[in-house]
């Protein structure tokens, strides 16, 4: 009798869910699993910091970026402390003493604990154009002196503020991945949907390109053909070209995928009634087969921008990809690529972790995504 | 089996072709040729180079024949096995790529090696263990491995080794035992620096690898022959290492193939970072310095080896899986 009666509750919560579920419609149902990812979730509220942040670099960054401090080259990070001399504080931090190594003449940098920098928010400091277009002078966190040194993840070669740098960079990094995909995407959908959907010989030819690009190692091919981009073109067409060197081999993968979800959807029962009752052909692939495979894309999507960020970084380390002036986290650590250097100045592989950061959260997301792009699986 | 082979070797000329032509393209990609950089590399050392001597060098180089006859030519070279100079180099390819070549076959090899050793153990017991601390420990570790780039590891290893071990790691071989002629006592050398590289590029391929064979595994415990077999009484070891796992292995064997492009790949950037004595550092310097038919060869030749590789792969899973001969 009891269990009767559990029996019949859970029945009648399923119902009222199910109510619920029967209106959803698929982007919705796609959210709600998507949120029962919690490591998808949590990614997605990382990356979505990362970006805001990159977004307002100007803004974020506690110093210019390019800004030479050449008293403090190669000084350690700074520790943000609330404690001194045993006396609670606002957060503060000391300033540097330097001394010079007798032995391997290096510089070395100790606390000075007579110099305290409180911290403060939207303190005045370098003066900026944020986008090009809006001037201001005020930073997030600051001393309120741009030439007080705040050094939260220490200096670089040339004394330049590393995490001013690093903001500055996820502008170039996270973005070149986003364009390159949507690059690789717009090829993947031509190629991928037209060997999808009118198989045969066109089928087989784009399927060899695949393989044979897919047979070469990406690596060297990605470094021949960014050598070839000449070094005295701007910033912003060196950061065009490598988008498209880097797009050379991601077609690839999206182009399968779109043309495996053409091929299953061309024999579904929905896309046969849309022929027989005599609809056009654009308007079977664009009103019925686009959303069906549309969750499928943007999962493949959402699984190639890691492999484009780490192609970025990759080769601007090589000094093949992104060159100085231009900041990208690629670039920042070909600062650290020798022994020598990051035994005495470890933190110079701090980018380091940011990529890593955000790899992890694309590839968690598109696991997310992978579980919820069919809602309909689930029910 | 012959004719599979067979297929499977013809099948691989128009790979070959195409990726000639890819390579001869990127050869070409550069402003200008290698006679613009060669006579540069002439006027810097204070030579002065009249207007008609370039002409009769562009001739002799064939450089005022159209493109295709261009690249028809440096195919017939290079079917000749003659891969063009390296200006930078003053020296014919061919003898800069030979060793260099070797010990990047060497990596690759001990890498492939090494994941597969490191793998399968891990694998099964991930899935025979489902949701254990071990299973999630190396699926951690397996995410990592997927994010983190390689050369990044390489900085990291490097970076401990020396800090807590006081270790050197870069190099394959001893600072004495660099120059010497191949010896027992140099192999000896060369598996004692080895390791390092091999962990570092085999990392992604085994994280990769480690999920495939789980998941296989996974797969296959679920089946009833696995069921009826325990029920039969077959030892639990027994039963497991003589059907699922050989079932589960089999999707492996058939990405060695595709396993190989990447770790060709990484084997090139890791060993900038290790300053290893392999084609990635000397490609790296020829495309710096636009020394295009050194890049090119080095191109051409890392290709050929995946191609190769996947050949192997094909013919050993066809070995293993009679059902693909018969597709």
């Amino acid at each position: 009798m009891r269990e009767q009666h559990q029996i019949q509750a859970s029945t009648t919560v399923d119902s009222s869910a199910g109510d619920r579920l029967y209106g959803a419609t698929q982007w919705q149902l796609i959210w709600w699993q998507f949120t029962k990812h919690k490591l998808a979730v949590g990614s997605l509220v990382i990356l979505g910091f990362f970006y805001l942040v990159a977004i307002f670099a100007d803004f974020v960054s506690p110093h210019d970026p390019t800004k030479r401090f050449s008293q403090y080259i190669y000084a350690p990070p700074q520790r943000i402390r609330i404690v001194h001399e045993g006396k609670l504080r606002m957060p503060f931090v000391y300033g540097y003493k330097q001394s010079l190594d007798p032995k391997t003449l290096n510089r070395v940098y100790t606390i000075d604990k007579t110099k305290i920098y409180p911290i403060r928010l939207f303190a005045a400091g370098d003066s900026y154009k944020m986008w090009g277009v809006i001037d201001g002078n005020r930073h997030l966190v600051g001393t309120g002196d741009p030439n007080v040194p705040l050094f939260l993840l220490g200096t670089d070669r040339l004394g330049r503020d590393l995490l001013s740098r690093v903001i500055f960079g996820a502008r170039i990094s996270l973005s070149i991945g986003l364009i390159s995909v949507f690059l690789s995407l717009f090829i993947g959908l031509i190629l991928g949907g037209l060997a999808g959907y009118y198989g045969g010989a066109i089928d087989n030819l784009i399927q060899r390109l695949i393989e044979i690009l897919r047979s070469m190692p990406t690596i060297p091919l990605w470094m021949g053909l960014s050598a070839a981009v000449p070094s005295n073109w701007p910033p912003l067409r060196t950061y065009f070209a490598i988008t498209i060197v880097l797009s050379v081999v991601g077609w690839t993968t999206l182009a399968r995928r779109v043309r495996g979800a053409f091929l299953s959807l061309r024999e579904e029962d929905f896309v046969i009634s849309a022929r027989l009752a005599g609809a056009s052909e654009r308007r079977i692939i664009f009103t019925h087969m686009l959303p069906s495979f549309m969750s499928y894309v943007i999962v493949s999507v959402t699984m190639s921008i890691p492999q484009m960020i780490l192609g970025e970084t990759s080769l601007s380390f090589l000094g093949l990809g992104l060159r100085p002036p231009v900041i990208s986290w690629g670039v920042l650590l070909r600062e650290a690529q020798n022994l020598n250097t990051i035994a005495v100045h470890p933190w110079l592989l701090v980018p380091a972790i940011f990529v890593v950061a955000s790899v992890l959260a694309f590839n968690f997301i598109g696991d997310g995504l992978r579980d919820a792009a069919d809602p309909y699986s689930h029910l | 089996m012959g004719s599979y082979v067979l297929k499977r070797i013809l099948y691989m000329i128009p790979t070959l072709l195409v990726i000639s032509v890819i390579t001869f393209i990127i050869i070409q990609l550069p402003p200008g040729d290698y006679l613009t950089s060669y006579i540069a590399t002439l006027e810097q050392s204070g030579a002065m180079v009249s207007e008609a001597e370039i002409a009769s060098l562009r001739r002799q180089y064939g450089l005022d024949q159209p493109m295709v006859v261009q690249y028809l030519q440096w195919m017939w070279k290079l079917l000749h096995g003659d891969f063009g100079m390296s200006f930078q180099w003053n020296r014919p390819v061919r003898t800069l790529i030979g060793e260099r070549l070797g010990l990047t076959m060497v990596i690759s090899t001990a890498t492939l090696v090494f994941t597969w050793v490191v793998a399968i153990p891990i694998g099964i017991y991930s899935a025979m263990r489902q949701y254990s601390l071990g299973d999630y420990v190396a699926t951690v570790i397996g995410m990592l491995g997927v994010a983190v780039p390689n050369f990044l590891l390489a900085l990291v290893i490097m970076y401990f080794a020396y800090t807590r071990f006081g270790l050197n790691i870069t190099g394959l071989f001893s600072r004495e035992m660099a120059a010497a002629p191949w010896s027992v006592a140099k192999f000896v050398d060369m598996l004692k620096h080895i390791w390092a590289p091999v962990i570092v590029v085999g990392m992604a391929g085994t994280a990769q690898l480690i999920r495939i064979m789980r998941a296989g595994l996974l797969d296959e415990l679920g089946k009833p022959y696995v069921e009826a077999a325990r029920a039969k009484g077959i030892p639990e070891r027994r039963l497991i290492f003589k059907y699922p796992v050989r079932l589960a292995i089999n999707p492996l064997v058939s990405t060695i193939g595709w396993s190989l492009p990447g770790i060709i790949s990484g084997e090139t950037i890791v060993s900038v970072v290790l300053s290893l004595e392999t084609t990635g550092p000397l490609l790296l310097r020829a495309l710096l310095s636009q020394d295009m038919y050194l890049a090119g060869s080095f191109i051409l030749m890392l290709s050929l080896l995946t191609v190769i590789g996947t050949l192997i792969s094909d013919i050993l899973l066809a070995l293993l899986d009679p059902r693909i001969r018969y597709e």
